[in-house]
């Protein structure tokens, strides 16, 4: 008896250790990507101080150095491998150089200092700038000389450089754009719809309306283009002259500056400072040279949103097949085939779905409502084409099989009692389903839609084809009414992460931004679903219910 | 009123009965069951009355030709044992049974001066006639408040101090106020089994129906919990009628004003509890009551 006993037990605590091994291991790997794509990606942000070199030849480098390495090289093609020590250094200053990294030989460096004037430039265009600066100038007029002076003069301009900067971009995106739009309608009616099948001199008398708004439009348009030009020259007027390391000297406008750091100099509080705005530039800010600089603002906007929309179809949908499935229909061969079919759908490749959703949703169903609603637009399409709307809708495709199955466990959860209870009190079908069996079942039905979200959140291959796209120049969100613009393509953290990691030219620059995009991805699905979660268990405790 | 009462006596008071004094009854079937003295007790207003009911599950008879009237504002009770078919014969008065495929039954159930079984007959309003209680207790996923409030918003009533009102009526009703009205806004889920219970009777009697179906409300129950129900069903008959199975034949004793036996889907005894307890009729009542089987 106690041997036996005791062989099982052996048996048993093999088993224990074998799946606590396993969900460690899980457990484990889990971590190692997050602490991965956080080392990765949040340290890129920490400034880094700024080396001068000067090379055994007498050229002089400056720039930040990221990588120290063995490296076995050869000079030439037939020549003999040597392994070398060498460093990596960012020096930036693209538009000079041609290229932000390059590798250095340790033998020909001849010292390496930090001096404390070294200065970088964060610009809106071409990147990094590492080196000093000369002057500041208005015209002819230097309003200041020497490093330390320019430096100085310069903090004094720039936040009202910004303020300009922003003014140019609310001018743009605004009064412009409104009076853009309203000129394409008006010129879209006056070739079509709106003046169609009228009699003759109610036609020239529309007609003429509209000409006449339309050449007021213009005049305002004029208007508007007169006060940008202007503020984009108030914008690019004092000009900053700076010199590289090497003695090439540049100038640039005090404007395209977006920040200057003198990394070298600042202490622990500064350099904190430093990276909590860079930290928040990255997470509030627009994208710049396509994508491989600023913040990937839109990116997560687009992302939300459309886990957003597609929630808002999939919930009821989901559901209501799953309360037919599971409390309408006559259990039996056929509603078993159609549940087999819905499990199936689920493993169905993604970008199949994608296709669907190019074929149906943009082609047919777009394509329908462009001719019904938007006829005088035609051919440019309005929502004949990949959008925001579409995307969402083919993801419900993708992720209503999950909901389907989750929702109709949490209904079959529910006991019989509670349903017979319901009747019982002379409640009808109807009212005992949905106001005793659905409610009972929404933790289990809010666990599917959890599961929808978040597998909804890491497509990207079937949004390519629907509306997903590098670089969106307007949120799908904005103040021009009606204020959501379900047509509009948007950017994606995913696909953000293909492009800015695998398409720009730049790979070696932007690879921390890739890290840090993928956690902030995680980062984003972790929030939806933490919030679903409280909301079930909310429910849960409301309702004491088990747990589904 | 008091007539009734004369008919049918309160369970304590121990009194000699003139059937008993006739121990050769013949057995089960040779007489007119319309006639039988141990299947006819006097009923004088009955609420139900049951005529030739039988009942199948598919091709498996449950009931045999049940027959019986029951009396208002009194406790029957429906002793036998399992799978006799008490439960069945519960579950044709409020037409659950109807919820199970393939049931088919025949004879009529009289209620309110209509067969139950009349296919124009509106079920829902039969069921907030004739409430139930079940063996589980099956309180909503929902809170106490919203328990109560169920079935009367089901049956139209919105206005929020009519809700409050029959809430609070029905809870005291059940005997259950002074415990919840604290925590009306709670999951009814976390209350005791016997406060479950409770409430679902509280939940039943909402709705103002005019019979309650008990089936074996306290077997769930520990002795305490058990006792409070049953108290509580006393206090509800002068205002319901109350049909309670159970298998428990103290419990039926103490409770039920009258009782009937059923063995294998049949009508075996049926009459006035105490009678059936101390003079059975019939050779399978007294050893179901002595315990000889079952
Ligand atoms: N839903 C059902 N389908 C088929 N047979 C049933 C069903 N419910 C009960 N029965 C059968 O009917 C008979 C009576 O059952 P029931 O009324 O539940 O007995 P009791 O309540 O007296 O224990 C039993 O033989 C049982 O197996
Ligand atoms: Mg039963």
């Amino acid at each position: 008896m106690k041997r036996i006993s005791a062989r099982k037990d052996l048996l048993g605590d093999h088993l224990v250790a074998l799946a606590g091994g396993a969900l460690a291991l899980s457990l484990l790997l889990v971590i190692g990507l997050v602490v991965l794509l956080a080392v990765n990606g949040l340290a890129s942000f920490w400034p880094r101080p700024i080396a001068e070199l000067e090379l055994a030849d007498g050229r002089r480098a400056m720039g930040e150095i990221h990588v120290r390495e063995t490296a076995t090289v050869q000079r030439e093609t037939t020549g003999p491998a040597e392994t070398i020590e060498r460093l990596q250094l960012k020096g930036g200053n693209r538009d000079l150089t041609g290229a932000d990294f390059t590798w250095i030989d340790d033998r020909e460096v001849r010292s390496v200092t930090y001096p404390a004037d070294a200065v970088l430039l964060e610009r809106r265009e071409w990147g990094n700038f590492y080196g000093r600066l000369a002057a500041l100038r208005v015209g002819d007029r230097e309003l200041a000389a020497g490093s330390d002076a320019t430096w100085r003069a310069f903090h004094e301009l720039q936040p009202a450089k910004e303020r300009e900067f922003a003014a140019i971009r609310a001018l743009e995106r605004g009064p412009i754009g409104t009076i853009n739009r309203r000129i394409q309608a008006l010129e879209r009616q006056r070739r079509g719809a709106g003046v169609k099948g009228l009699a003759e001199a109610e036609r020239v008398s529309a007609e003429q309306a509209i000409d006449a708004e339309l050449a007021a439009l213009r005049q305002q348009f004029e208007t508007r283009a007169a006060e940008l030009t202007a503020l984009r020259e108030a914008w690019s007027r004092e000009v900053l002259v700076v010199e590289a390391a090497d003695g090439t000297s540049k100038e640039l406008p005090v404007g395209a500056v977006v920040r200057a750091v003198r990394p070298n100099e600042l202490g622990l509080g500064g350099k904190l400072a430093l990276y909590g705005s860079r930290l928040w530039e990255f997470v509030s800010g627009e994208p710049r040279e396509s994508n491989t600089e600023g913040g990937i603002f839109p990116a997560i906007f687009g992302t939300v949103m459309m886990v957003f929309i597609m929630t808002v179809f999939v919930s009821p949908f989901g559901v209501l097949a799953a309360v037919y499935l599971r409390e309408y229909a006559r259990q039996g061969p056929l509603v078993r085939a159609v549940r087999i079919a819905v499990n199936n759908l689920a493993g169905v490749p993604s970008i199949v779905f994608g296709m669907f959703g190019l074929g149906f949703f943009v082609y047919l169903l777009g394509g329908s409502l462009d001719r019904l609603f938007f006829p005088e637009a035609l051919p440019t399409p309005t929502f004949g084409t990949g959008g925001i709307l579409w995307a969402s809708l083919t993801l419900a495709l993708l992720t209503v099989p999950v909901v389907i199955v989750a929702a109709e466990e949490g209904l079959a959860a529910v006991p019989r009692a509670a349903r017979e209870g319901s009747m019982a009190l002379g409640a009808t079908r109807f009212e005992t389903t949905w106001r005793v069996v659905v409610p009972a079942a929404a933790p289990g039905i809010l666990t599917g839609l959890i599961l929808a979200m978040a597998r909804a959140a890491g497509e990207v291959a079937p949004l390519m084809i629907v509306g997903m796209v590098k670089l969106a120049p307007e949120l799908p969100v904005d103040g021009l009414a009606p204020f959501v613009h379900l047509e509009r393509k948007f950017m994606h953290l995913g696909f953000h992460i293909y492009d800015v990691g695998f398409q720009s030219p730049n790979v070696e620059a932007t690879k921390p931004l890739v890290f840090a995009t993928a956690l902030l991805l995680v980062a984003v699905v972790m929030v939806m679903n933490l919030a679903a979660i409280a909301i079930r268990n909310r429910l849960r405790r409301r309702y004491a219910t088990s747990a589904v | 009123m008091s007539a009734e009462a004369e008919l049918v006596p309160q369970l304590p008071r121990p009194e000699p009965d003139p059937m008993s004094l006739t121990p050769e009854t013949p057995a089960t079937g040779t007489l007119d069951p319309a006639q039988d003295p141990a299947l006819n007790p006097e009923v004088a207003d009955p609420v139900l009355t049951v005529e030739r009911l039988s009942l199948w599950y598919g091709e498996k008879q449950a009931l045999y030709d049940v027959s019986m009237k029951i009396p208002r504002h009194r406790i029957t009770a429906f002793i036998g044992p399992s799978g006799c078919g008490k439960s069945t014969l519960l579950r044709c008065f409020n037409r659950m049974n109807d919820l199970v495929d393939g049931v088919r039954t025949e004879g009529s159930i009289d209620f309110e001066g209509g067969n139950i079984f009349d296919p124009r007959l509106e079920v829902n309003g039969l069921r907030k006639k004739i409430g139930m209680v079940f063996q589980k207790s099956n309180p909503f996923p929902k809170s106490v408040y919203e328990n109560i409030a169920y079935g009367l918003r089901i049956h139209g009533v919105r206005s929020k101090s009519d809700l409050d009102e029959a809430v609070e009526r029905s809870l005291r009703g059940a005997a259950l106020w002074d415990e919840v009205k604290d925590r009306l806004g709670e999951s009814a889920l976390g209350m005791s089994g016997g406060q479950q219970q409770r409430l679902c009777i509280a939940r039943a009697i909402a709705v103002e129906p005019e019979v309650i179906l008990l089936d074996e409300p306290c077997s769930a129950l520990d002795p305490i919990a058990t006792a409070r129900i049953e108290e509580l069903m006393q206090e509800l008959k002068d205002r319901y009628t109350l049909v309670i199975v159970t298998h428990n034949m103290q419990q039926a004793s103490r409770v039920s004003d009258l009782t009937a036996f059923m063995y294998l889907g049949r009508m075996i005894e049926y009459g006035r509890t105490e009678r059936l307890f101390l003079n059975p009729m019939r050779k399978q009542t007294e050893d179901y009551i002595t315990g000889r089987f079952g």
